[in-house]
């Protein structure tokens, strides 16, 4: 799985993933909103498959001439690529706006797939008392967990645990550790 | 009521794992003594017996009182007579050497694997005898039977009863391969005599201890999800009380022995505050606040649950009837306040408090509500008294690993135990145990 918000950046980082991911110059496929982000014009695309077929002119001058694109998303399979850690503010449990975008893609999974099933799971950093944590980290998923139903989810395709500080993923005590350990991670069950 | 809860599942682990093999090793540092050590004198034991003596007695009685921070006994280099009965004891010879107090006994074998201890405590100024018992033992009661000499030997000279012959229950995570190991260990409240009780490759949280000393409650997440577990120590028998859906956690036995106070998150993730009845495993509801409200704890006459709520902002301590009612806050000073304990005797609250920045241990007097700050680490938690009400312990950092710390309850005496590996976190202290 990678982890595509270990580089330490956020929404800008999982945006650019995901146009990497679609390829160059293609549609924006989201069903959902895009959120704020621009959608790109549909380039011209040169398709040898839908020129085939076809006679050459007669005349030897060759010029381009646009192939038939096609739209494609429901061949996305983005479960390997999609962003699976959505991060929060100190003491928070509010999602961060950017996130929108991610999380609409992980719902429109969920609702394209009945038996598609997620677990989210809710981290919190290690200052304070653990079973307090435990609940910190607890909202969070809960946080996630509605966005998701929001979008198209439904509750028997989402379950949630919260490990508190029980398992960071950053093991220091500074403010870059506590940072990436506050946390929900969206793991596919199935 | 859910119906998955409740289901008595008795599961024989490898949980009892008599382990001679001390994976924590916890090693006592002593960091801070009182402003006043009494000078005292353990002179060695006399022995009667086949082969060599099993313990050194008075060498166990004399590292508790060091450890205690409030006296200093002397060398046996010092010593200028090593009488093992009263009527050998010539207090001049002690009051030369400024002690202030003598301990002499005897450790005799009476039987194949039975011996007596017998001990007399001496007053050096007035030149009379303070206590003096005797108590029989076995080879594997010998060093609770010293720590026993010890405990007497402190409540006669500070009037305050001791606690050496008590346990300590605590979480260890240590690095495996490419995971981590947890561990629930027992040890003697010296360190020594470490018993794993359970070990897993996911987490262990929030040890505590049934009033009989006999049984631990815990959380485990195994099976990746929280759930909690009462565990017999003599046979390793576990039973899990309750894995409904959604968090379980905090849980704690009522004085009686016969409840447990547990937090619930169910499917909504609102967590609450719930009693189980143990027997029928019935559990109440008692808070229904939104808020994040965990970590309840009993008062001491068992009609109070005290626990952490954040429903004004941020973590506080509020108190609620066992019956149920309007929770009533308690904590007013600092902006963070949980992980409500306390003390045995009922007169002060132990808490996670957040001074100047910093994750301290705070205890606030019921009463006057005046609060001390007992701590001084940045990272510190899970503060436990001790049952005399006058010693805590708690997890704080040392060098990024998680170490103990106990303090005194007026701040001024402190040592840390450290594992010679790992992290160690979560510590509870026993209560006293039954058979003494």
């Amino acid at each position: 799985m990678k982890d595509v918000a270990g580089s330490n950046t956020l929404s800008k980082d999982i945006d650019m993933t995901a146009y990497k991911f679609l390829g160059t110059g293609l549609l924006c496929f989201l069903l959902a909103a895009c959120g704020s982000t621009p959608v790109p014009d549909p380039e011209p695309v040169d398709s040898d498959v839908a020129g085939s077929g076809r006679d050459g002119s007669a005349s030897g001058v060759d010029s381009d001439r646009f192939g038939q694109g096609e739209e494609f998303g429901d061949d996305f399979d983005a479960a390997g690529e999609l962003g699976m850690i959505i991060y929060f503010d100190f003491d928070q449990s509010e999602l961060r706006p950017e996130y929108g975008d991610l999380l609409a893609r992980h719902a429109a999974r969920l609702a394209n797939s009945s038996r598609a099933k997620a677990r989210l799971e809710g981290h919190a950093d290690e200052r304070g008392s653990r079973e307090y944590n435990i609940g910190l980290g607890e909202r969070r998923a809960q946080a996630v967990r509605r966005m998701l139903l929001i979008q198209g989810a439904t509750a028997e395709q989402i379950s949630t645990v919260s490990f508190g500080e029980e398992r960071p993923a950053a093991m220091g005590s500074d403010d870059e550790s506590y940072a990436q350990n506050r946390r929900v991670e969206i793991k596919y069950t199935n | 009521m859910t119906t998955n809860s409740g289901r008595r599942i008795s599961l024989f682990l490898i949980a009892l794992l008599a382990s001679m093999n001390a994976l924590a090793e916890l090693e006592i540092q002593i960091t801070r003594g009182a402003g006043k050590q009494t000078p005292v004198a353990i002179v060695p034991f006399g022995w009667q017996g086949n082969s060599a003596a099993p313990m050194d007695v008075a060498g166990v009685v004399a590292a508790d009182l060091q450890r205690s921070g409030r006296f200093a006994p002397i060398e046996e280099g010092d010593m200028l007579q090593k009488p093992t009965a009263g009527v050998d004891v010539d207090f001049d010879d002690w009051s030369i050497l400024g002690v202030e107090a003598v301990v002499v006994g005897q450790l005799t074998q009476t039987g194949e694997n039975a011996f007596s201890v017998q001990f007399q405590l001496f007053d050096v100024f007035r030149g009379e005898q303070l206590v003096g018992y005797r108590m029989p033992a076995t080879r594997g009661t010998l060093r609770r039977a010293a720590h026993r000499v010890a405990d007497m030997v402190y409540e006669k000279l500070t009037g305050i009863q001791g606690v050496f012959d008590t346990q300590i229950a605590y979480v260890t995570a240590r690095r495996t391969g490419n995971g981590r190991t947890y561990a629930l260990v027992v040890s003697d409240a010296d360190g020594e005599n470490e018993h794993t009780i359970m070990e897993s490759p996911d987490p262990i949280m929030s040890p505590a201890w049934s009033p009989d000393s006999r049984r631990l409650a815990y959380v485990s997440f195994e099976g990746n999800a929280s759930s909690i577990f009462v565990q017999t120590l003599r046979t390793g028998n576990r039973i899990q009380v309750s894995n409904r859906p959604g968090i379980n956690g905090s849980p704690a036995f009522s004085p009686d022995g016969r409840k447990l106070v547990l937090t619930l998150g169910g499917a909504d993730g609102n967590l609450d505050i719930h009693v189980m009845d143990l027997a029928s495993q019935d559990v109440k509801r008692l808070t229904t606040n939104r808020a994040i409200d965990t970590e309840g704890s009993w008062s001491p006459d068992g009609r109070q649950i005290y626990f952490t709520s954040d429903r004004s902002g941020g973590p506080q301590i509020y108190r609620i009837g066992v019956d149920g009612g309007t929770p009533e806050r308690v904590t007013f000073e600092g902006s963070y306040n949980a992980r409500p304990r306390l003390s045995p005797d009922g007169k002060e609250l132990a808490t996670v408090h957040v001074d100047r920045g910093s994750f301290r241990i705070a205890v606030m007097n019921l009463d006057e509500r005046g609060v001390l700050v007992l701590s001084t680490g940045q990272q510190d938690e899970s503060p436990s008294f001790a049952p005399n009400s006058d010693t805590l312990i708690y997890a704080t950092r040392q060098g990024g690993n998680g170490v103990l710390e106990t303090v005194s309850a007026d701040g001024l005496v402190r040592q840390r135990l450290a594992p010679g590996q790992g992290d160690v976190r979560e510590p509870v202290w026993s209560p006293f145990p039954l058979d003494q």
